[in-house]
């Protein structure tokens, strides 16, 4: 059973702010409120992948993901992002809703080091850069990350033209 | 950041550093927020956490009356050991504060309740 409906979890995410300036050379492109609530709840729905899992969201910007997954019940919520303004946006945004149990890191998802990291999450989520900022390839190099730190799923977005 | 995070956190990623674990935390200004306890959470996450880094940021955050230097055998039976754990790792909030890797003694600074991971292209 999900704790939250859909509509309810849309309505929430809808008071996360976004990037003030998206950056385009770190192809911040927000995640909608509409399609973060419709994935991270069917993780939940459908697969049991969030509530009382440990979730890592690898490059995390704003917290969009994060959030649905906090919202959905996860034991403790990691987000990854390399961006400064991202980052501060992010905890803002988790204080504002007075979230428990998430965190952002900020860190360059490709250094994240092997040991302690790897196995250590249930599930991954991202959203990552797209690589077609002169970054061709990135999105791959963000899932092989994912998938070292995931011990269950990774859900990635991904771009049809750069597959 | 939550001291659950910090159970995480090392500086391998540092050229030469072969374990950079556990990082000495510095507390110099936290926060308390409470949240909902649960055991099962507790329980789930024990696997996943390291004793002696779990002791070190009960003695930094002054709650090392709390939690045992070793770990006890059946840490899931003792409700109020968990109680307090779930207080140490998802309540205590780190708002500053730094992370000093223990082989290099690079540091990680702690600002606004973020630490910052990132390193210079010449130090990976």
């Amino acid at each position: 059973m999900t704790r939250l409906k859909l509509k309810k979890l849309e309505e929430y995410l809808q008071c996360v702010d976004g990037f003030e300036k998206p950056k385009l050379l770190l192809e911040q492109y927000p995640t909608p409120p509409h399609i973060a609530a419709c994935i991270t709840h069917c993780m939940q729905e459908q697969y049991d992948d969030i509530e009382g899992k440990l979730v890592a969201d690898l490059g995390s910007g704003c917290g969009m993901l994060s959030i649905g997954a906090t919202l959905l019940g996860a034991l403790l919520t990691i987000g990854f992002e390399l961006d400064d303004a991202a980052v501060n946006t992010f905890r803002q945004n988790v204080l504002d809703m007075e979230l428990p149990n998430v965190d952002c890191i900020r860190a360059d998802v490709l250094q994240v080091p092997n040991g302690k990291w790897d196995k250590a999450f249930d599930t991954v989520v991202m959203n990552p850069p797209f690589g077609t900022k002169h970054n061709a390839g990135m999105d791959m190099r963000f899932l092989d990350v994912g998938t070292r730190l995931a011990t269950g799923a990774v859900y990635s977005l991904h771009k049809t033209s750069t597959r | 950041m939550k001291l659950s995070t910090y159970n995480f956190l090392t500086s391998m990623a540092i050229k030469g550093v072969k374990v950079g674990y556990p990082l000495k935390l510095t507390i110099n200004k936290k926060d308390v927020i409470e949240s909902e306890f649960n055991p099962v959470f507790i329980e789930r996450l024990l696997p996943k956490l390291d004793w002696s880094a779990v002791y070190s940021a009960a003695q930094v955050a002054e709650l090392a009356d709390d939690i045992p230097a070793a770990q006890p055998d059946n840490v899931a039976e003792d409700e109020q050991l968990l109680q307090r754990l779930h207080h140490l790792l998802f309540e205590i909030d780190v708002l500053e504060g730094q992370l000093e890797c223990p082989e290099t003694g690079r540091v990680f600074p702690i600002t606004d309740g973020i630490p910052n991971m990132l390193l210079n292209e010449d130090e990976v």
